[in-house]
């Protein structure tokens, strides 16, 4: 087995892991296992037979519609040879893992790393299950192992022909000694039957009949409903409240302070919780924020784009000189606003605390990080605490963060022994994100006689996520994460073009606002910036943006291919269809390479109309490709929600937008066709669920170039003036 | 108390008039597939029916119901899930996280109801519910699916490439 995932971790690594929710990025469905505790052994911690042949698969990542929970029952079901339509799934608990060593590795669910992070040990936990089936039943035969196969949750003594189900086999199994991780050998996916296949989600059926339970639907005896109000400024107090008039509405339990910053309403039903928390009075302390306003970030993050660096992400040669020597010099100057998850289910948890044990439901993307949380808040030892996962409705990177959890804890702290469901409102939500980050770019360009680019110059300007959500992943005051995309080299985000001088460098100006992961993360401004800066070059080059690209990434064939196919498959270089006009866009981020090809129209009063998407990856294994495809379309929605709407402001420190009408997202009648080609390579294994995302708003703007001869250099586009010029 | 018909049952309901029909629905029937994304009937996550016509219930007070009014939720859409849109949802996978979607599936079977041929404005013009997750394509792809009554009994076979996908 992979040893640094599976072996035994101590308390201390557990809670480094669970802290760190982002060392790399961060970012669930089902009973928690204790409830649906089956009477039959498992097998080993991730495969439970029961006798009538129904597969249980342990899932520990989370499920949050991005697939996963099918992709890693496919691979464990594939390795283990099992009948697909027996399968079902179900979810470890954080305690769980804790107590036995975290034999099921990590719980968080970010950075599209559910599948890639742990194929290699989910897999090994099937084939190891199915070489325990074995061997019960050729002991039970009396015949050597290496006579039997298996197929279908069938096991056949060939020699004989005598066969017997997964099921009869199933307790002895469990009994044995599991074979040495060495002898293992996975199958080659060329074989796969299970694995690779567009089977249909497990997770479908609940969810087309309003069965599926989230968090914000649990109900326990006699549990209580919260509502809550954090101060708007971040960085501000609660100063005084006067409960007790509350304290005479029907249902109203009790009024608590949560922290410094909030308070919170407790009541029999959240709607009369939340109506009587509208109609507390709250004396804020806004604290030293209360002045800001968006002008004063702008300018902050502005600033930025002159003067020192604080790192240096990748260089090669000498790009000032290179830029300051060239015939010719391009220069722009490119920003990214703040933006919000606004997953559909609001932020909510579950709590119930006592002097002796805290249990907490919550729809999270870190369970070990939940457990992490709610421990602290608790003030209890991890192992009188535990988590029960449910399935979030959306998590795009906010779930990877616990804020609600120690909230639903502190509430609960003060009604011992009474489970509270705390339930942020909309407007809470989108008054208290964790924000994609705002930043901005001034790139330059030095373009020899011949038209080749001779250097470029990337500053990049703004916010670190890091510094928010774990500052103590960062190096010597560095935000390393706020290259992807950028990097020189590697397996992660790699950049895709080759210069002869080059200098990427990044200004960290931190605004009070707080930053988080916003599902894909820092490549969405930096492939933004460079892919509509690579179409400024070729435009002032008088080149042809595919062909600029082609000269300029022939070292980095991964990258070309899937640009390429989109190219090809959009019949790039044919004449499109009478008033529409094309963009590309490629990036390589969460280890995979995708690539874009947008196709809109601007009508004369400016009106964007996009008409046709055409997006290739290359993940290096698909796992679904029908889910895969499903991922891509979603990540149009996501990314084309920010660059046509999306946008959060600050006035007087505080977040303006508060509900869907001031913070719109893209609808049906928005959405483009969108074809994908799933092209996996075979030699990697890179995320599906964030890379798309990026490449999404600069294959549009580059259409919208083409149609316009107006270069947008500024998002959302709601609030440009995209008349042709 | 306030009278009620919900998914063909009378009940009797103990909640201020000024409750939205939403929180009357999770809180006090215990009915917890419609959900609650907005309260100011932005996205449509609690579509239900009454007497046929989609109806945000997150701004339908309780004071606004009548006890003949024929209320439905996705409940009660159907039993076992045998809608038609219920089921062209599953054959072509269409959810992700899946929590807009029983408002999506309120609006659309509605809208069928209603204009059993839609054009692509109808369904544009008809289903504005908000997916975060942005399942839009598979959802007019399976609206497709019924209209053309290409819906299976069940969902078993994996999907085709390109089906579901194209706009």
């Amino acid at each position: 087995m992979s040893a640094g995932l599976i072996s035994p971790l101590s308390r201390r690594g557990f809670l480094a892991s669970a802290g760190a929710a982002a060392g790399g990025l961060m970012v669930s469905f089902h009973l928690p296992l204790a409830q649906a505790a089956s009477p039959s052994p498992e097998i080993n911690a991730w495969v439970v037979v029961k006798p009538d042949d129904t597969v249980v698969i342990r899932i520990a990542r989370s499920e949050m519609g991005q697939g996963t929970l099918t992709g890693l029952a496919q691979l464990v079901a594939e390795e283990l040879d099992c009948n697909w339509a027996r399968v079902t799934t179900e979810y470890p608990t954080p305690g769980q893992n804790l107590a036995r060593q975290r034999v099921w590795g990590s719980f968080a669910t970010g950075g599209s790393r559910g599948i890639r992070e742990s194929q290699e040990y989910v897999r090994q936990g099937g084939a190891t299950a199915r070489m325990l089936l074995v061997q019960a039943a050729a002991q039970a035969w009396g015949v050597p192992a290496g006579e039997c196969v298996t197929s279908k949750g069938i096991i056949t003594h060939t020699p004989s022909g005598r066969k017997t189900l997964y099921g009869r086999v199933a307790a002895a199994a469990a009994q044995l000694t599991p074979p040495d991780p060495a002898s293992i050998v996975l199958k080659d996916p060329s074989s796969w039957t299970i694995a690779g296949k567009r089977l249909l989600r497990l997770d479908t059926f609940k969810k087309t009949t309003g069965a599926q339970r989230y968090g914000i639907d649990l109900t326990l005896g006699g549990m209580l409903n919260a509502a809550i109000k954090d101060c708007p400024v971040f960085g501000g107090t609660v100063k005084s409240f006067k409960a007790a008039p509350l304290l005479r509405r029907r249902g109203v339990k009790k009024v608590v302070q949560v922290g410094p910053s909030a308070v919170a309403v407790v009541a029999d039903t959240w709607w009369r919780a939340r109506s009587a928390l509208e109609a507390l009075a709250i004396e804020w302390d806004y604290g030293p924020n209360a002045g800001i306003a968006q002008a004063d970030i702008r300018q902050t993050v502005k600033a930025g784009l002159e003067g020192e660096a604080t790192a240096v992400g990748n260089s090669n040669g000498d790009a000032a000189a290179a830029i300051a020597g060239a015939a010719r010099k391009i220069e722009a100057v490119y920003s990214y606003p703040y933006q919000n998850h606004a997953t559909l289910e609001p932020m909510n948890a579950t709590a119930r605390w006592t002097p002796q044990r805290c249990e907490v439901w919550v729809p999270t993307q870190n369970g070990e990080a939940a457990l992490a949380a709610a421990a602290e808040a608790a003030g209890l030892p991890l192992e009188q605490c535990e988590v029960h996962k449910l399935d979030p409705g959306g998590g795009f990177g906010r779930r990877g963060l616990n804020d609600f959890v120690t909230q639903a804890v502190q509430i609960a702290k003060a009604l011992p022994g009474t489970p509270i469901k705390l339930i942020w409102s909309r407007e809470e939500d989108m008054q208290h994100g964790f924000y994609h980050p705002i930043t901005s770019a001034k790139l330059s360009a030095g373009l020899d006689a011949d038209g080749n680019v001779s250097g470029l110059h990337m500053r990049l300007s703004g916010q670190s996520i890091l510094a928010t959500v774990a500052p103590q992943a960062m190096r010597d005051g560095k935000d390393m994460l706020v290259f992807q995309g950028l990097n020189a080299s590697g397996p992660e985000a790699a950049i895709g073009y080759s210069f002869p001088n080059l200098l990427i460098e990044h200004a960290m100006r931190n605004p009070h606002v707080p930053a988080g992961f916003w599902r894909g993360v820092n490549l969405n401004q930096n492939t933004l910036y460079l892919e509509c800066f690579i179409d400024e070059i070729a435009h002032a080059a008088g080149q042809d943006p595919l062909a600029l690209r082609r000269k300029l990434m022939a070292g980095h064939p991964k990258h070309l291919a899937v640009l390429n196919a989109v190219a090809e498959r959009a019949g790039w270089g044919t004449p499109p269809p009478a008033g529409v006009y094309r963009g590309l866009a490629q990036a390589m981020g969460f280890g995979s390479y995708v690539a874009a090809c947008a196709e809109v129209s601007v009508s004369p009063a400016g009106k964007l109309k996009i008409h046709r998407i055409v997006a290739a990856t290359d993940p290096g294994h698909a796992v679904n490709p029908q889910q895969i495809e499903a991922q891509v379309e979603g990540s149009f929605v996501f990314g084309l929600s920010a660059a046509l709407f999306g946008e959060i402001t600050i006035k007087d420190g505080a977040v303006e937008q508060k509900n869907f009408d001031s913070y719109p997202v893209m609808r049906l009648a928005d959405m483009p066709a969108v074809e994908t080609i799933v092209m996996p390579s075979g030699d990697f294994w890179g995320g599906v669920g964030e890379p798309t995302i990026a490449v999404a708003a600069p294959a549009v703007l580059n259409a919208i170039f083409a149609a316009t001869g107006k270069r947008v250099r500024e998002l959302p586009l709601r609030t440009q003036d995209l008349r042709p010029a | 108390m306030a009278s009620l018909n919900v998914n063909g049952e009378d009940v009797e309901v103990d909640a201020e008039p000024s409750t939205p029909l939403l929180w009357v629905l999770r809180e006090q029937l215990n009915l917890t597939g419609t959900k609650y994304g907005c309260g100011i009937a932005q996205c449509g996550s609690c579509t239900v029916h009454i007497d046929g016509a989609p109806v945000r219930s997150c701004v339908r007070p309780l004071s606004a119901l009548k006890p003949e009014q024929q209320i439905v939720t996705i409940e009660g859409l159907s039993r076992n899930g045998t809608h038609a849109v219920q089921r062209a949802w599953r054959a072509l996978d269409v959810p992700q996280c899946g929590y807009c979607q029983s408002g999506m599936i309120m609006a659309v079977s509605a809208l069928l109801h209603y204009i059993p041929n839609p054009s692509d404005a109808d369904i544009d013009a008809a289903i504005n519910n908000i997916c975060r997750c942005g399942t839009y394509n598979r959802v007019r792809a399976a609206i497709r699916l019924v209209v053309q009554g290409r819906v299976p009994r069940s969902a078993a076979r994996p999907l085709e490439p390109g089906e579901g996908s194209a706009a």
